[in-house]
């Protein structure tokens, strides 16, 4: 990105200002210049045109690790006012509804476990449909696919998968309400049959992780970390529902947004107003699309731990905290001193609450929101919590970002040598892609200790301890 | 000389395909080789299960849209891996005839395509070769 385009408003936040005669909102761009300067110019092109649509409340606005994404940018957040004309996106949330992490803590330290992780890791890569093609043991009835996508993770808990005390520390206690199963197609749900229960492939991953350090004593205390700790993160989303919901509205929305007098920039921001047929049709749609992201990682959690049991027999594997990334959620933000209901897209970008929020569960409300930043297979992941005082409607970054496509990772690295490397420092990895190895090169993503710092220093989130990965699933 | 082709093109997080043809039939079909060449080496797919895809649209960006998502719905839905597109045009209504097999050991577990976006769309004609091109999500 061009950072002549720019104006640096403090450390940490730049504006992209308007030229004269240009009706769009402000945009801000969090980061540093070296951050900023490693993004592609499209980032810029998309946020700017987010910026431009009707009922933005404030700017558009785009995290740490944003990078050039399809409708708004990856790491792209913007909040809409429903009374003021506002939008409902699809392209702001993205095919994979609800894409997330699934962070778990054990009772296990790094001494206990690290003779097994050979055996680990096997047992892991059997029990867990991973990869393009697999399938998942659950199918279900065309009726309780839709009881589930009304009853998310719940659901999944109901029938065994996992337990009452992990749906306290998912977001939404496990199941949006508004969730419409009526406005998911038959496709949609026909893609989900053999899906319940699977990782998925890309970027997505099942990764055992220790606690390599910690930044923030009080809140790792909180949150139940310490050095040297076995965690496992359980990154994926809606599978094959969520990417035909998002296939089936993006065209829809498209076509609306020009029948309702909307002009957008681009198709590919594909919109309705919130208030209109079309939008509460996606909205409804998309909230299914978030249960069964929460459920499939519930099903996910489930499946570990008894992967788990089978090598570690006294371990305990207790959900930390369970967090999406690409959503649309109805929240209440103050605006200028007036509480607002606002829809807040986040696309590539986590929901970051403070502490005090009255929505965070009991034991993390003093010390905000946990917040998962995953890096690479190679260089390991930060736990965040959420600040006090963030400017950006409580979202802070999701990942390491991309600083490469996949193509030129795939020309670069060849995967069965990256596995190879990486056994030699020690992080074991099972795929059934070595393609999929290369493309997610540790080497092709941004500096996830940078991205990361910087995230704390704009006030986003702070950090409090870093993982380091030992075993990965890969999808 | 063979006018049909498939290829790519860059984009951050990922990927870009590019389908072209002497028509707009065999641009799609060049375009669903370059997609489910994400997801497979198409060469090793035996082509042993047929599917009929028919949808209608008037506005071809739209209609490269349709067709590769349908492609990747039904693929998915069926458990099949597609690698022989026979696509043909009819006004408004397009009908292809597609083929492939369903997973098993020996194929090639590229990436997932979860959906094609309408990013970097674009559907023309320049000369006698037409280009159809889209961002699909990984």
């Amino acid at each position: 990105m061009n950072l002549d385009q720019l104006r640096q408003l403090r450390a940490y936040l730049w504006t992209f200002p308007r030229q004269p005669g240009e009706k769009r909102a402000e945009v801000l761009l969090y980061g540093t210049a070296p951050l900023l300067g490693s993004m592609d110019d499209k980032v810029l092109e998309q946020i700017a045109q987010v910026a431009s649509l009707p009922g933005l409340v404030g700017a558009a606005l785009t995290m740490p690790d944003a990078h050039w994404g399809y409708g708004f940018p990856i790491g792209g957040v913007a909040a809409f006012d429903a009374e003021q004309g506002g939008v409902i996106s699809a392209g702001g949330v993205g095919f994979d509804i609800s894409c997330g992490i699934r962070f778990l803590r054990s009772n296990l330290d790094l001494g206990d476990a690290t003779s097994r992780f050979g055996q680990l890791a096997n047992t892991l890569f059997q029990a867990i449909p991973a990869g393009v093609g697999e399938e998942g043991h659950i199918k279900l009835n065309p009726a309780q696919l839709d009881q589930l996508l009304q009853e998310g993770a719940y659901w999944a808990v109901k029938h065994g998968y996992g337990n009452t005390a992990d749906l306290e520390y998912i977001e939404e206690r496990g199941r949006v309400a508004g969730a419409m199963p009526d406005h998911v197609s038959e496709l949609a749900k026909k893609r989900q049959r053999g899906e319940m229960g699977t990782l998925g492939s890309g970027n997505h991953y099942l990764e055992v992780q220790v606690v390599d350090r910690i930044h923030d004593a009080a809140a790792a205390a909180a949150f139940g970390l310490h050095e040297g700790q076995i965690v496992i993160s359980i990154h994926c989303g809606s599978r094959g529902l969520g990417h035909q919901i998002g296939t089936d509205y993006l065209v829809m929305l498209a076509k609306a947004a020009g029948r309702v007098g909307i002009r957008v920039p681009s198709r590919e921001l594909a919109c309705a107003p919130i208030k209109s047929p079309e939008g509460q049709q996606y909205i409804g749609a998309m909230n299914a699309a978030i249960n069964c992201a929460l459920a499939n990682r519930q099903i996910l959690t489930h499946l570990t731990r008894i992967a788990c049991a089978k090598v570690y027999p006294h371990a305990e594997f207790e959900t930390l905290f369970d967090v999406s990334h690409n959503t649309c959620k109805v929240e209440m933000h103050e605006i200028d001193g007036n509480p607002r209901l606002l829809h807040v897209h986040r696309k590539g970008a986590t929901r970051a609450l403070g502490p005090g929020n009255a929505m965070l569960p009991e034991r993390y409300r003093a010390v905000g929101q946990p917040v998962v930043i995953g890096g690479s297979m190679g260089t390991g992941s930060y736990v965040l919590a959420g600040a006090s005082g963030n400017a950006a409607f409580d979202s802070a970054s999701h990942g390491a970002g991309r600083a490469m496509s996949r193509n030129k990772a795939l020309a670069r690295w060849n995967g069965r040598e990256l596995v190879d490397d990486l056994a030699h420092q020690g992080i074991l990895i099972r795929t059934r892609s070595l393609r999929g190895v290369a493309e997610e090169a540790p080497g092709a993503y941004k500096d996830v200790d940078l991205v990361a710092e910087v995230t704390e220093q704009a006030g986003l989130a702070r950090r409090v301890a870093f993982l380091r990965p030992k075993v990965c699933v890969k999808g | 000389m063979r006018t049909q082709s498939s290829g790519y093109f860059e984009h951050d997080a990922d990927v870009g395909i590019i389908g072209r043809g002497g028509t707009v039939e065999q641009a799609f079909e060049a375009a669903a080789e370059a997609m489910f060449g994400i997801v497979t080496d198409l060469d090793t797919v035996r082509p042993s299960i047929a599917v009929t895809i028919e949808f209608e649209e008037t506005d071809p960006e739209f209609a490269l849209i349709s067709w590769l998502n349908l492609l990747l719905g039904r693929g998915r839905e069926l458990g099949v891996v597609f690698s022989r597109f026979h696509l043909r045009r009819d006004g408004d209504r397009w009908r292809a005839e597609v083929s492939g097999e369903k997973w098993r050991a020996g194929l090639e577990r590229g990436v997932e395509v979860k959906g094609a976006t309408l990013t970097m769309l674009s559907v023309k004609q320049t000369g006698p070769i037409w280009e159809a091109r889209c961002i699909v999500d990984v």
